[in-house]
């Protein structure tokens, strides 16, 4: 669901429905009672591949080590401007 | 149930619950800050292949943080949880009976409409909850067949009949006030998905609330004969709205497991006691009289003294024998047996359906 124009969509619950535009009114009938969103997506949760919060340590490992990729890894000299 | 579950454990608070001021609503919105800032916290990765599972679980509960769906959990937690969620979610299916009794004799359009939208709300309810129970691994159909079997049982509450107007005021006021107390809660419980579809069912509940006591208040301001009918819906509906918490802790055969897990945070005692604590003045206010010639402040306790409900009577309803409980199983048997070429018709158009795209695609 997109809250308003200008936020990116997010999960907001789940629902059932025969087929997908069905499924977009339930979700309007379920989840918009009182004006949360401008714009609905649906996406069957079978077609949903997913990492598990367990897996983090494995999964997610390649990140931890590259402190370089944030800007705060630099430092930056007195007095240098717009950097 | 409705948010508690009697056959779960109870034990010692963790805590007294805070002083009841009307901040609710505020209770709801701090709960929602915390499971963002537990999230924000964030937890070590995943337990180490050589690592206790149920000691990794413990130790993510302890630590305030969620459980969610693909987490390891022990089995009991499991379904206690299923048979939680579920008994709630058919509690706001149910509990919408009693209401929709009046939706065609409103006194007016706008309390027709209103109505019309808190009914459409204890709906939405029912169906966050199922969903929320299906991460669990069970599917709605399943729950849904477990009620209609009368295998899995919803809030007692709904089994008292609705007989006058006022009864949907004192429903709005005590039912969904009683369901908020509980509620509330719940907002904090470790299992994510519950949590997060407690959050938003909270919210939506503190408008039933005001509406309710919206009629009261109007009724019991009204001609003396709309007086009488208020007292007479809040004589009737004081009870059974205390009983809602369930046994006293004392007869609470249960172990502090729900406690330790978190899934409950305070006793069915001592959300009773701030019950009453909360409605007292609303009361007052309303210019009702509480059914209760014993209730008088006790200072010592900083709380009210009340006569306790008449558990025998609970459980008598629990068991199947209230005043409505054929009335509403049957209702709801016709209800889902009505729907059934609707359920059929919409699957054989959606394959109908994929059946035209595939041909297009080909
Ligand atoms: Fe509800
Ligand atoms: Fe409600």
């Amino acid at each position: 669901m997109r809250a308003r124009r200008g936020l990116s969509h997010t999960h907001v619950g789940s629902l059932h429905a025969p087929d997908a535009e069905l499924a977009l009114r339930n979700a309007r009938d379920l989840y918009t009672r009182r004006q949360e969103g401008v714009s609905i997506w649906v996406v069957p949760a079978g077609a949903i591949t997913a990492s598990s919060p367990d897996e983090k340590d494995a999964f997610f490992d390649p990140a931890a080590d590259k402190v370089y990729r944030h800007p705060t890894f630099y430092e930056v000299p007195d007095g240098v401007a717009h950097l | 149930m409705y948010g508690n579950d009697f056959s779960a454990p109870s034990g010692p608070p963790n805590g007294a619950p805070d002083e009841v001021t009307g901040g609710l609503l505020g209770e709801v919105e701090a709960a929602e800050a915390e499971l963002r800032a537990a999230a924000a916290r964030g937890r070590r990765g995943g337990p180490t292949p050589d690592e206790d599972l149920a000691a990794y679980f413990a130790e993510v509960v302890d630590a305030e943080q969620k459980i969610e769906p693909r987490d390891w959990m022990p089995d009991a937690y499991r379904r206690t949880l299923i048979r939680q969620i579920a008994q709630h979610a058919h509690s706001e299916i149910i509990g919408m009976q009693p209401e929709g009794n009046w939706i065609s004799r409103a006194p007016s359009l706008k309390r027709k409409a209103i109505l019309l939208a808190k009914v459409q709300d204890e709906a939405g309810h029912g169906l966050y909850l199922y969903a929320a129970a299906e991460t669990l691994g069970i599917s709605r159909d399943e729950l849904v067949q477990l009620l209609l079997d009368g295998r899995q049982k919803y809030s007692s509450i709904f089994n008292y009949p609705t007989v006058s107007w006022a009864d949907v005021g004192a429903i709005g006021w005590l039912v969904d006030g009683a369901a908020i107390v509980n509620q509330v809660p719940l907002c904090r419980c470790s299992y994510g998905p519950y949590a997060r579809a407690m959050i938003r069912v909270c919210k939506e509940e503190s408008f039933h609330q005001r509406q309710g006591y919206e009629i009261l208040h109007t009724l019991a301001h009204g001609t003396p004969e709309q007086h009488a009918m208020a007292q007479d819906a809040v004589d009737r509906w004081w009870y059974p709205s205390l009983a809602m918490f369930g046994p006293p802790d004392g007869n609470s055969t249960h172990s502090a497991q729900s406690m330790a897990w978190k899934i409950k945070r305070f006793s069915n005692d001592d959300l009773r006691q701030r019950f009453v604590d909360m409605c007292v003045q609303q009361a007052e206010i309303l210019g009702v009289r509480i059914p209760d010639a014993e209730l008088r402040w006790n200072d010592e306790r900083q709380a009210y003294d009340y006569t306790q409900p008449d558990y025998d009577e609970l459980m008598r309803v629990i068991s199947g024998d209230g005043p409505c409980n054929r009335e509403r199983m049957a209702h709801r048997r016709a209800a889902h047996a009505d729907g059934q070429w609707v359920r059929e018709a919409a699957a054989a158009y959606a394959a109908k359906r994929a059946g035209q795209k595939e041909t297009v695609a080909a």
